[in-house]
């Protein structure tokens, strides 16, 4: 059974349509991410599935109960917020106890499920203090054992890591699924970083411009995009595209190689001339151009660090290619095609 | 050595400014502190420095305040009519400046200006058609019909005041509360308000304030002089005919005006900052 249902969601702002029909289920236990750029819908959409906001038109079912004017508190939901939304007055201890104060659970029974969410989080030793006297990671990890206390229906986190610096974020991203896999909450988690995406859910659901573009396993997003907004979307790089005849023609820069390191197989050449390069460390990204193609972006190769660099030098044109089994291609609308 | 002149210009210039204003405000403090204190033969002698005392200070005037006018009545009316306008603004507009904060897009900004202008309308042009509503209501010279017409002029300023504070209350902190099993009306109760109480206390304090020198209505609505509140009983009682009684009124002045003073000092700096430390980011 699903955990999260929505049908059709649609929110209208006055004269903006932020959701424009969303269908998504979210089986038991499953961590679902949505990704999108800013603006695209998401945090709507997950307002919506915790009650905050009321969508226009859809119906929304969790745990098999329609819960289109079902007030939040009775949804069964829990939400960690962007900026967590601890509340500055309360202790960590009673900002834990808080869902289950207000659902009036005896008071033994919150003490030993504080102690359980606390422990779990590892955050027993700041039970007494009080939220401005944490640091950043310690304020995602209350808030976290705050919206489990209650060991709710489904676990919504809208841009968690937001708030934090990248090393942290890494070992966040680590804790948050780990401890995610342990629990077994249902979990749907929003963000625009799609390294966050692809690291963390079981799967993605990509949203753009109110829309679910594709839903799938991240290798089912990364490998087969479903349209040019999710090839470009996903990948740094993104994927290349070349415009052919209105339709357009899409690899992955790690599948762009010079002709001699690709061994067996078919494959297409392009003659492809370099512009600059640019040296990460664990690898190299090669921009430039090919020939014949129109391109609005500069068509970038992912090669290894080291080995290609006396070879590739700047203005030259140089043999280039793909295996054919790594070429996508989209019709004139965007959409994947099988052939061209 | 340039650099020197330099910064002792500039001390002497920042001081000097300051001083400048700590004069102007302080002196009228000043004159009324030493005008209560001083005997009246002293006071009325014309060719006397008025600024100092040119006889033995006396607590005279006070013990007249005290035994031989209504004063203690005056002030007690006063602190009764400024709790219970207090009491009715809070309860009026909490709700209003939580709602107008935040009710999002026109009417929303609509209405708090709307709100904002009935505070503009002076009470000079306002008393005629209260004095109707006082007199109909069978309020007449009593305090009680000033409990009824302050806040007409508390609400609206108190709305505005605390829309401002309530539009810059992070709204995780309510919704959180909401999705954690709150109603709105819950949530409003037990984030809005504790974490409010700076903005509530400068509620507060304003509106006792306003009410304690309010003058006109008290004026209009009021003649016996059991009634009134401070402000007017000073301001009438103590001038008879063209007679003042300048050290009794200083005097009654200086009384009035220090719990005010005392509220400005401790309370406010106290509340101002910090408390929402650490909710959100």
């Amino acid at each position: 059974m699903a955990a999260v249902l929505a049908q059709n969601i649609v929110k209208r702002f006055e004269n903006v349509l932020a959701v424009n029909g969303i269908t998504l289920a979210v089986p038991d236990g499953e961590f679902v991410v949505l990704l999108g750029p800013s603006g695209c819908g998401k945090t709507t959409f997950l307002r919506i599935i915790c009650g905050l906001e009321r969508q226009t038109s859809g119906n929304l079912i969790i745990a098999g109960d329609i819960v289109n004017d079902v007030p939040p508190r009775a949804r069964g939901v829990a939400m960690m917020f962007q900026s967590y939304g601890l509340y500055p007055h309360y202790t960590v201890r009673n900002n834990i106890a808080f869902p289950l104060r207000t659902q009036r659970v005896g008071r033994a029974v919150i003490e030993s499920k504080v102690d359980w969410a606390s422990r779990l989080l590892g955050i027993e030793h700041l039970l007494d203090r009080r939220p401005r006297q944490l640091s950043g990671g310690e304020r995602q990890r209350v808030a976290l054992a705050r919206a489990l206390v209650r060991e709710p229906t489904a676990l919504l986190l809208d841009e968690p890591l937001s708030n934090l610096d990248a090393k942290l974020r890494a070992s966040a991203r680590q804790d948050i699924k780990q401890f995610q896999r342990r629990v077994g909450v249902t979990t749907i988690y929003v963000t625009h970083d799609q390294v966050e995406a692809m690291g963390m859910g079981d799967r993605i659901a990509v949203i753009d411009r109110g829309k679910i573009r594709q839903v799938g396993t991240p290798a089912e997003i990364y490998d087969e995009p479903a349209d040019r907004f999710v090839a470009t979307f996903v990948g740094t790089p993104p994927m290349n595209l070349l415009t052919h005849n209105g339709a357009h023609l899409g690899f992955r820069p790690e599948n762009f190689l010079p002709k001699e390191m690709i061994r067996g197989g078919d494959f297409s050449e392009f003659s492809f001339r370099v512009d600059r390069s640019e040296y990460l460390g664990s690898e190299r990204i090669v921009y430039g151009a090919i020939e014949g193609f129109d391109s609005s972006q500069p068509i970038t190769a992912k090669l290894p660090a080291h080995g290609a660099e006396q070879t590739l030098r700047p203005g030259e044109w140089h043999p280039f290619a793909v295996r054919n089994k790594d070429l996508r291609y989209f019709d004139q609308d965007g959409k994947r095609t099988d052939r061209h | 050595m340039q650099r020197i002149i330099a910064s002792t210009l500039r001390e002497v210039s920042f001081y000097g400014a300051v001083a400048f204003f700590v004069v102007l405000t302080a002196f009228p403090f000043y004159w009324m502190l030493i005008t209560s204190l001083k005997s009246n033969p002293d006071l009325y002698n014309v060719t006397n420095i008025p600024f100092w005392f040119n006889e033995a200070p006396t607590l005279e005037h006070f013990r007249y305040l005290f035994e031989d006018t209504l004063f203690a009545r005056w002030l007690l009316n006063s602190l009764v009519i400024g709790v219970c306008v207090v009491a009715i603004t809070l309860v009026t507009a909490l709700p209003a400046g939580y709602s107008l904060a935040r009710m999002t897009g026109r009417s929303g900004e609509a209405l708090g200006i709307g709100v904002f202008l009935t505070y503009l309308v002076p009470p000079t042009l306002l008393f005629l058609p209260l004095s109707r509503i006082v007199a109909s209501l069978g309020l007449q010279n009593s305090m009680w019909s000033l409990v009824l017409v302050y806040p007409t002029f508390t609400i609206p300023f108190c709305t505005w005041l605390l829309m401002g504070f309530f539009k810059s209350f992070p709204r995780e902190i309510e919704e959180a509360a909401i999705v954690d099993g709150c109603s709105l009306f819950g949530a409003f109760i037990k984030m809005v308000i504790p974490l409010s109480l700076p903005a509530i206390l400068t509620t507060v304090i304003f509106t006792f304030t306003l009410t304690l020198q309010e003058f006109v209505y008290a004026l209009t609505f009021i003649s016996s002089s059991a009634q009134k509140p401070v402000t007017l009983g000073v301001a009438t009682d103590l001038v008879r005919g063209d007679i003042f009684f300048w050290g009794e009124i200083m005097a009654g002045a200086l009384i009035a005006s220090i719990p005010v003073a005392i509220a400005y000092n401790f309370f406010l700096d106290r509340f101002i900052s910090g408390i929402t430390g650490g909710a959100v980011k």
